[in-house]
């Protein structure tokens, strides 16, 4: 079962220099929360931003990992 | 069904409804948060959409993943373009983006809502791929 902290390190093992903060929304291991502010998002859409996410994890996305919550943004921006 | 004509007959519905939205459950009767919060936002701008529930047959999830290149349900699709998930539909609601790209007002007595609530894990509900 996945923790939080794994979740973390494999994001910012994929994007060096991100900040990234990863919770367990219901505490059973499936559905988590991240918010990731990296430069790498610069100039992205929403859609290309949550994309880099989601394939740190591949098909995990819909099988053990049920659900991740996802909150991009670029160091320094409001929001 | 096939899997094609599951396909086929997912991009015909991107085709056919400005704004289409694949969820879990009905608008009426959400099975998943995620999909409740992305329905009232839909709601809460007074347009109309298309809505249909991926939870009958595993395939059309599959299907339409393989279509959107997007892993997680739901999504939102307007003028057949990909929006995204429920996350980037909540965002771009709450900063009047969502009005702006429907064409719509933003709603004033809009304020911001609480979080998802926990979803609701009867075993059978889940749509699993694997």
């Amino acid at each position: 079962m996945p923790t939080p902290t794994e979740l973390q390190e494999r994001i910012e093992a994929a994007l060096p220099g991100a900040e990234v903060s990863v919770d367990d929304l219901t505490g059973g291991g499936d559905h988590f929360r991240a918010e990731i502010v990296s430069d790498r998002f610069q100039g992205l859409s929403r859609i290309q931003q949550h994309k880099l996410v989601y394939d740190v994890f591949g098909a995990e996305i819909g099988g053990p990992i049920h659900a991740l919550s996802i909150k991009t943004s670029t160091p320094g921006a409001t929001q | 069904m096939t899997n094609d004509e599951i396909r086929d007959f997912l991009q015909q519905s991107i085709d056919e409804n400005r704004v289409m939205l694949f969820m879990k459950g009905t608008p009426n009767q959400p099975a998943c948060g995620f999909s409740a919060r992305t329905a009232a936002a839909l709601n809460a701008l007074g347009v109309q959409y298309a809505a249909l529930d991926i939870l009958p047959d595993p395939r059309i999830r599959e299907e339409l993943s393989a279509l959107s290149g997007w892993p997680t349900i739901p999504q939102l699709f307007v003028d057949k373009e990909l929006v995204g998930g429920s996350d980037i539909v909540i965002e771009m609601f709450e900063a009047g983006e969502l009005a702006e790209l429907l064409g719509v007002e933003q709603p004033e007595e809009f304020a911001a809502e609480p979080q998802p609530e926990p979803v609701k894990r009867p075993i059978g509900l889940e749509n699993r791929l694997d």
